[in-house]
């Protein structure tokens, strides 16, 4: 491909893309310019897949054959537009009516009513885009999209991910012509420095550092790998961008490649992901044909490919040495460092490793600049983070917001609140490596360095809200059964400490804990942090001690009063009955299995809960309702 | 390795031909353990001691590696699946939302434990990590099929519909 070939495209398809991207009576003048009346966006990503796009999409087509519509109005299958919870999800362009919770029996109505005879169905409307008066109000101007910033989802739910050429109507590979034409690597590099980017997979390190440690290095052959294990149980960030936008992330990877002098590139994926494999195999396809990977890409003489793995589930390969360990074909079991991978790293040779979403990034410094970049978020956390919100909160999704944003704008303005009319209690962020941060920290703003001094971290980007129904003692058991199960067993204090860290807490749910465990529980923790080979180790801690640290009277109730404040910790539920409420019927008595339960006929009976065995078949089986829980 | 009478191992000869052909087209790839016991897997459904060793083999490596890579992975399993797999999911989302008394309504269903199958081979359950529907929390997946927003009240029919 040449740089001509790249505009000629851009220049043909542009407006194409513009329809979904401006306010609705430009967006006709536009559309009337591009051959298609309108455009329905329908997201094809694992969310909306998982609630039926795909029968959606199936019926939509059909039903724009059987109207005779199919010449005039163009179908996409586009990424993730972000509010999961309300999928599948279905947009209508040029007037950006938002249909949530398609049915192919919806789809069947708005073919006629909406895209035949030019009348919107208001009843299929997500609530929010429609005002009293049965005006549309646009997607970015719901309270889910007002605070948000899209960079490294900016292509997500409005171009094909399967379409490279759209991918080019978006300034797609302007910034590899760039670089390629009027940049130095060395340019590169300082770019990429200046505008402060830090990792986003975990710990935030300076990408423009990691870059120029790998150029330094001398070899004649060297890697540039991406990390798209996203093990996180509950971030699904990676896979978006992925899924919505992987042309972005060939893009880095070939500008990281020019940078450091690299030729190769291996992109490590989850295989539990397998839409996102198949749309970026896809992508790989359609850049190699176009010629932006292979020899001589863009005439400069540079050349680079890539290739890519799929992980096979193990979290500690989202570790950067376990990583490649794994590549390498073998158990995915960390190295020490040193030597760091930009001095040996894949097959011993110098490599680069960055995050999807901190490649998503990458494209859009090199052609915006570093200045740019640096004008959001804060001084120390420049540019923006994807968030997976979820849990116990109204808009369960993809969020990305400016550094700096705080917690109560992400929780009531954007997450729409707590369901149920319950109260926030925590978020916790950075998933089995992070901590939670407690409602007193609401207003904290979000950044590495902030959540870092709260005792949480970054980590990928999962942030899972917590409402009053939530055990917190529960919660640390839970993250640290899931470090046990994934600790690589490679070293002592992971592979032990992990496992007696839950014997502990296991120890507090079931009623048998002494004030002294959590002392044991915090000297362990110290441990596991300084001796632990690799960040799974070292962080597996803490989930408990932010918990111990934030909500220390919950772990009180469960050691001393042996109870569980919210009841979530079967094994401390008291059964009893309301002798008021109690008409002696004996019927308890007869289905308890166990024989805790004694009282005369006609007479309030007793539970022995010291007998029961917390089966709750008297309280399924009273009929006035006289058996409670404590 | 202990393997119950209905888990002898069965191979047919178009199974070893597949697997063969992977190979002989790995053989020369640098790190090719991996990508070839996934699509072992992808061949028999499983990973038994024979097709372990066929992979060591045919790639010219120690069967103690083969079997430590196919160990190490939570992917890969060495005794066979279900008909129907049925996976839970545990990631954060779906726990707070209460995964764990679906995954207890699954297993109280079929009388089995996680990482099991039924006598009749038609079910297993495994919990997964994390399939990344965080907004249909909390998610089951039986084969390639996602039922999301579950309560344990509706487990029984969405089994027994794959048991007709």
């Amino acid at each position: 491909m040449k740089i001509e070939e790249l505009n000629k495209i851009k220049k043909e398809k542009e407006k194409l893309v513009m329809v979904r991207k401006v306010i609705a009576s430009e967006g006709e003048k536009l559309a009337k310019q591009t051959g298609y009346r309108k455009q329905v966006l329908v997201c094809g990503g694992t969310g909306c897949t998982s609630s039926g796009s795909k029968k959606v999409i199936e019926a939509l087509e059909k039903s724009l054959k059987a109207n005779g519509l199919d010449k005039e109005i163009l179908v996409v299958r586009t990424g993730c537009f972000g509010l999961c919870s309300l999928g599948p999800i279905m947009i209508v362009y040029p007037e950006g009516a938002f249909y949530a919770q398609a049915t192919p029996e919806g789809v069947e109505r708005i073919v006629k009513e909406h895209l035949k005879e030019g009348k919107v169905v208001k009843d299929l409307l997500y609530k929010e885009t429609v005002h009293e008066d049965g005006s549309i109000i646009s997607l970015y101007e719901t309270n889910f999209y007002k605070k948000q910033l899209r960079v490294a989802l900016k292509n997500c739910g409005v171009i094909d991910p399967e379409n490279i050429e759209e991918y080019i109507a978006v300034d797609g590979y302007q910034a590899l012509v760039k670089a390629l034409t009027k940049m130095t690597p060395d340019d590169v590099i300082e770019e990429i420095t200046a505008s402060g980017l830090r990792g986003r997979g975990g710990g935030g390190f300076p990408t423009g550092k990691k870059w120029s440690f790998a150029k330094a290095s001398v070899n004649d052959v060297k890697f540039v790998c991406c990390n798209a294990d996203e093990g996180d149980p509950g971030a699904f960030m990676d896979r978006s961008i992925l899924e919505g936008d992987p042309q972005c992330i060939i893009e880095a990877m070939i500008i990281a490649g020019y940078a450091i002098g690299a030729s190769h590139g291996f992109v490590y994926i989850r295989a539990e992901y397998p839409i996102a494999v198949q749309r970026l195999q896809k992508a790989i396809e359609q850049a190699k044909e176009r010629g932006f990977l292979g020899k001589n890409i863009l005439g400069s003489g540079f050349d680079f490919d890539m290739e890519i793995r799929l992980g096979a589930g193990a979290f500690v390969c989202g570790e950067e040495t376990a990583l490649m360990t794994s590549i390498e074909g073998n158990r995915g079991e960390p190295r020490p460092r040193p030597p760091f991978p930009a001095v040996k790293g894949l097959f011993g040779k110098p490599t680069v490793l960055n995050n999807v979403e901190t490649y998503a990034n990458v494209a859009q410094i090199i052609l915006k600049g570093s200045k740019w970049f640096r004008s959001m978020g804060t001084p120390t956390s420049p540019g923006t983070k994807v968030f997976a919100l979820g849990g116990k909160i109204t808009n369960v999704g993809l969020v990305e917001i400016p550094m700096g944003t705080t917690l109560r704008e992400i929780v009531e303005e954007i997450g729409g609140g707590i369901p149920n009319g319950k109260k926030f209690k925590a978020a916790q962020t950075g998933g089995p490596s992070g901590g939670c941060i407690p409602a007193l920290h609401i207003d904290t703003p979000i950044d590495y360095d902030s959540l870092i001094a709260l005792g949480s971290m970054m980590g990928s980007g999962g942030m899972i809200i917590l409402d009053d129904d939530t055990c917190m003692v529960d919660l640390a058991k839970f993250y640290l059964e899931f470090t046990v199960d994934e600790s690589c067993g490679k070293c002592t204090p992971c592979r032990i400490g992990t496992r007696s860290l839950l014997r502990l807490l296991d120890k507090i749910t079931s009623g048998k804990g002494e004030e002294e465990d959590l002392e044991k529980i915090e000297e362990l923790a110290n441990h596991m942090q300084v001796s632990s080979l690799c960040a799974l180790g070292q962080t597996a801690p803490n989930p408990v001690l932010s918990t111990i640290n934030y909500f220390k009277d919950e772990y009180i109730a469960h050691i001393k009063d042996k109870s569980c404040p919210t009841g979530v910790c079967k094994a401390l539920m008291k059964y009893n009955i309301t002798p008021a409420k109690c008409k002696g019927c004996t019927l308890c008595a007869k289905n308890c299995p166990v024989g805790a339960i004694s009282g005369k006929v006609k007479q309030p009976h007793v539970i022995d809960n010291d007998k029961c065995i917390k089966c709750g078949l008297c309280m399924k089986n009273c009929k006035f309702g006289a058996v409670y829980t404590s | 390795m202990a393997e119950s009478t209905h888990n002898v191992f069965k191979g047919t000869n178009e199974q070893r031909r597949k697997l063969k052909k992977v190979i002989a087209q790995n053989k020369d790839v640098p790190g090719a353990v991996l990508p070839v016991l996934q699509e072992a897997q992808e061949i028999y459904g499983y990973l038994p001691i024979e097709v372990q060793q066929m992979v060591a083999d045919g790639l010219g490596v120690s069967l103690s590696e083969v079997y430590g890579v196919a160990t190490f992975y939570s992917q890969f399993s060495l005794t066979p699946k279900g008909e129907h797999r049925i996976s839970v999911c545990l990631g954060t989302a779906c726990y707070v939302k209460g995964a764990g008394q679906i995954l207890a309504e699954v297993e109280k269903k079929l009388g089995i434990k996680s990482g099991e199958c039924t006598p009749d081979g038609l079910f297993s359950i495994d919990s997964c990590r994390c399939v990344g529907a965080c907004g249909l929390a909390p998610i089951m997946m039986i084969d390639d099929e996602v039922y999301g927003k579950l309560t344990p009240d509706q487990v029984d029919k969405i089994i027994d519909s794959y048991s007709e």
